[in-house]
């Protein structure tokens, strides 16, 4: 179309099996008001360049899966549209702090694992089965924890967070904002079982309050908030540990 | 997980924190510049004897923790600073930091306890 405007993008690639390290590559394209990075990596993948390979999937902020970092700033490319980058060229890599599989592609299995060992779901009190109805809350008790509940396990928060860059041990931004999610909402009853993942230097307390997590983050989770909101709780739970036998450890 | 020793460290610079925002612009304002501005003009609103005496009783203690903690907090940030600027922030830091909280906190009781 005449008059179209155009942009570059310089992608990061990286195919492990035959390059030695990650390098950009640039790739023009046509795009207008309403065209997401996304948009474009998958215009490069269909008419130019078929080995590019990205995650995404619902390509409306809900899935969680386009994270990278644009332009050095962790975004989802499907909320990033091209025009806030114009005249370019922007620059798309995979997410920082996380391992490479492929091009933008980012190994997840840290974030998996930490989720799983946080036991970021809900845990009742009794053993209940859907006969028992729905489990009932009012809104009060449920502005208590809805923020948390809006994470996408996009990990934008781990590409910004510094502690993580640093040392991969600290449970980080996402893992800990969902133990709050779960430890604040009324039918839970797993605290416990989260202490441990919480007290621990790489929980709560490898947080310095950096808050650039917060800042990146689509959905509006503040995972700064969540941490520090939990310190005084593990602080209670450390001197509380001087008179309980299991010195508030909670189950590891 | 081995459970965080950080809680200890956190409190002392939460209430080191606390004293500084409620006594700290006060105490600047009172002793810093209101008692050096009206002795300039001849009015003695704090002299020696009157703080000696305050200081010889229960407020002296207080002195000393105020002064203590306020240096601890300025320690805890100093040192998580560090740490977040990427410089190696580690056991020497750490004994500096906290140990220079310490020191002056011991400097305060001394001077105290020498009135
Ligand atoms: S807290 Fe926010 S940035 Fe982090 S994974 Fe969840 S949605 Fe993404
Ligand atoms: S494609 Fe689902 S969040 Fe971007």
């Amino acid at each position: 179309m005449a008059g179209e405007r155009t942009i570059t993008l310089e992608v990061q690639r990286f195919h492990p099996e035959a390059d030695e390290a990650p390098y950009l590559q640039p790739y023009t394209i046509p795009f207008s008001e309403g065209t997401s990075v996304l948009e474009g990596l998958q215009h490069i993948k269909d008419r130019l360049d078929g080995s590019l390979t990205f995650r995404w999937s619902c390509r409306m902020a809900v899935c969680g899966s386009c994270g990278c970092m644009i332009d050095g700033e962790p975004a989802l490319a499907c909320r990033a549209f091209l025009r806030d980058y114009a005249p370019g060229p922007v620059r798309v890599a995979p997410l920082d702090h996380l391992p490479i599989r492929r091009d933008l592609v980012v190994d997840q299995s840290d974030f998996l694992a930490k989720l799983e060992r946080a036991r970021t779901y809900l845990i009742p009190a009794d053993e209940r089965t859907p006969a028992d109805g729905a489990y009932r809350q009012t809104p009060e008790e449920m502005a208590d924890y809805y923020d948390y509940a809006q994470c996408i396990n996009c990990l934008l928060c781990y590409a910004a967070c510094p502690q993580y860059g640093w040392d991969q041990a600290f449970t980080g931004p996402a893992v800990l904002a969902l133990v709050q999610r779960y430890d604040l909402d009324s039918r839970d009853a797993g605290k416990d079982a989260r202490r441990a993942v919480v007290n621990a230097d790489t929980g709560v307390w490898g947080c310095t309050l950096v808050g650039y997590c917060s800042e990146v983050c689509p959905k509006g989770v503040d995972p700064a908030r969540a941490i520090n909101q939990r310190k005084p709780a593990s602080v209670a739970d450390y001197l509380l540990g001087w008179l309980r036998p299991s010195g508030g450890e909670g189950t590891p | 997980m081995r459970r965080s020793h950080e809680p200890l460290l956190w409190l002392l610079f939460g209430a080191g924190g606390l004293l500084a925002a409620w006594l700290g612009p006060a105490l600047i304002l009172f002793t810093g510049i209101l008692v050096p501005i009206a002795a300039e003009r001849g009015v003695t609103l704090l002299g020696y004897e009157a703080a000696r005496g305050l200081l010889q009783g229960p407020a002296g203690l207080a002195a000393v923790a105020v002064v203590t903690l306020l240096l601890f907090h300025a320690a805890h940030r100093i040192h998580h600073t560090l740490h977040d600027l990427g410089l190696p922030a580690g056991r020497r830091t750490r004994l500096g930091c906290y140990g220079a909280a310490v020191a002056g906190g011991a400097l305060a009781a001394a001077a105290v306890l020498a009135l």
